[in-house]
């Protein structure tokens, strides 16, 4: 559509924001390979994997190993809620309920109320309640408040291009209303069944502001890094930085697979 | 069969009611109450308030907080508007779209820390502009001006949030009908114009909601503002984290309370200018 002077003009400013989204980020990917004797900052001094090996021994600050393993098993689980719970409510969405408005502005309202503020309320809460607050009870459900809206949105996003002539034919077909969701509209929904399972995994990987006050004595990695920050001054900070990055890639290549592997093909007639 | 939409959407309700209302609600509650260094004393005094509205040192940083949020809202509009013209416009095959579209949303999917945390080589006193601009002999000394200081602010917030620009006003630029593009040009009009007069004014939704998440992400920022500003800095988030820490929840709740107000406050203003209900 665009073409001549303008199209080149947008397409070098296109490389340049993607040199500005990785460029840094792959900096310190470099850096983390400095030799023993490199500090934060170029020049790099011999190359080497010791900041990785200090990494993986016990720290001075905590103790990565459980905050990672926790961080994990965290993402697991607001990766499952978060898809359940989204396809969940979408589908119910297609329908008219009472409600359904209220329901509606409450999930853009999440979106909306800054992370600091719900970690502050569910802090709060559970401490007039007089509960522990720990990772897996108000840092999962802080965390949902940011990952449902997300899901929610995507699902609706998806059943848009939907289309219902596929589900009119299995019920003509006799399928119950079950069959119909199990064999005809979870199949089609799939890819965005695995988008919004990779979003709420990745959002709450990487959470620090509705972690913060909810996660009580126990740290999750994110919170364990901003630790980090303000009393490690060496490369180890760049080795933790590639490492969680690594994870945040691994997840993203198995979702892309994952839906690639799951895209509905229309099987040519025999 | 009738429930069955009902039964559906109760988890969604449940969570959101349990950990978004309630919450909420608490805040609202306990920002009345009085306190002393030690507990929580249940009251209802408007004093909370009082501080927080009568100090001059809350005035300035909610000022600073929104000069924070101006800037990098006009730098995001100013950097999105370009990247979803070239992803909508340029970029005629739908895969190579797909593509440049994951390009810019894979580091969103990433640690925002660590993204912070990787301006160091690049910002620090011996960091690599340090080093050009002395090697260019622009400057005799390094600058400590480049980490730590509201310019590191500003850079970190978009580089972190410019997506949540691009993204919406992607979408709306992609389901523009390229037949009123066709339209304008036919009726004589050039590139600008067809930008000004067609492409800008059917994108505003997206922009809008592009807006709303950076006033909510910069509005309630405190790690970015802490860990880019080196503790010189200050932002409403950071300043309810801080009485957070020194136990004065009172205090935080009325701040909460305050901050709230004003982001919905923007919102609602947004929302007057352009409607997005089409867009949801």
């Amino acid at each position: 559509m665009i073409t001549g002077l303008g199209r080149w003009l947008l397409g070098g400013f296109f490389a340049l924001f993607v040199l500005f989204l990785y460029g840094p980020t792959l900096t310190i990917v470099l850096l983390s390979f400095q030799g023993p004797e490199g500090g934060l900052t170029f020049p790099m001094r011999g190359a080497s994997t010791a900041w990785f090996t200090r990494l993986f021994q016990q720290q001075a600050v905590g103790d990565l190993g459980t905050a990672f393993t926790r961080s994990l098993i965290l993402a697991a689980m607001v990766m499952a809620a978060t898809a359940v719970v989204s396809v969940a409510a979408a589908v119910a969405f297609r329908r008219r309920f009472r409600g359904a408005g209220a329901l509606f502005t409450l999930t853009v309202a999440s979106l909306i109320v800054p992370g600091v503020l719900v970690s502050l309320g569910v802090g709060l809460l559970f401490n007039l309640l007089g509960c522990d607050a720990s990772w897996w009870n108000s840092a999962f459900g802080a965390q949902l408040t940011w990952t449902l809206p997300f899901g929610l949105l995507i699902m609706f996003a998806v059943f848009n291009r939907f289309d219902r002539a596929w589900e009119e034919a299995a019920r003509d077909l006799g399928a119950s209303p079950g069959q119909v969701f199990r064999h005809v509209v979870l199949p089609i929904i799939a890819p965005g069944v695995v988008g919004i399972a990779l979003f709420g995994f990745s959002l709450s990987y990487d959470e620090f502001a509705r972690t913060m006050l909810t996660a009580g004595s126990t740290n999750t990695l994110p919170l364990e890094i901003v630790g980090m920050t303000t009393n490690v001054t060496t490369p180890v900070l760049y080795a933790l930085g590639s490492v969680t990055t690594a994870v945040s890639l691994l997840a993203i290549v198995a979702a892309l697979l994952a839906m690639r592997a799951l895209r509905p093909r229309v099987k040519p007639a025999p | 069969m009738r429930a069955a939409p009902y039964l559906l959407a109760a988890p969604l309700g449940l969570v959101l009611g349990a950990f978004l209302l309630v919450p909420m609600a608490a805040i609202l509650v306990v920002s009345v109450f009085d306190y002393d260094s030690v507990r929580l004393i249940p009251d209802v005094v408007l004093t909370n308030y009082a501080d927080v509205l009568l100090s001059r040192v809350t005035w300035l940083t909610y000022l600073n907080t929104l000069k924070y949020t101006a800037l990098v809202w006009v730098l995001t509009v100013g950097i999105g508007v370009p990247i979803a013209l070239f992803l909508a416009f340029c970029v005629q095959s739908a895969a190579l779209q797909a593509v440049l579209f994951l390009v810019c949303t894979v580091p969103f999917l990433t640690s925002n820390v660590i993204r912070m945390i990787s301006w160091v080589p690049f910002l620090g006193r011996e960091g690599l502009f340090n080093g050009a601009l002395m090697g260019a002999g622009l400057i005799a000394r390094p600058l400590d001006v480049l980490l730590f200081s509201d310019f590191a602010v500003v850079l970190a917030f978009v580089h972190l949030y410019a997506l949540f620009m691009v993204v919406p006003v992607f979408n709306t630029m992609v389901r523009i009908d390229r037949r009123l593009i066709e339209a304008a040009v036919d009726a004589g009009a050039g590139p600008w114009a067809v930008l000004r007069e067609v492409i800008l004014p059917l994108s505003k939704p997206g922009i809008a909601i592009g807006s709303v998440f950076i006033i909510t992400l910069v509005m309630g920022d405190f790690t970015t503002v802490r860990l880019m500003g080196g503790g010189q800095r200050a932002s409403v988030g950071l300043m309810i984290s801080n009485q957070i820490a020194l136990l004065q929840y009172p205090a935080a709740c009325a701040n909460a309370v305050v901050l709230l107000a004003l982001v919905l406050l923007m919102i609602a203003a947004l929302l007057r200018v352009v409607d997005i209900r089409r867009e949801l």
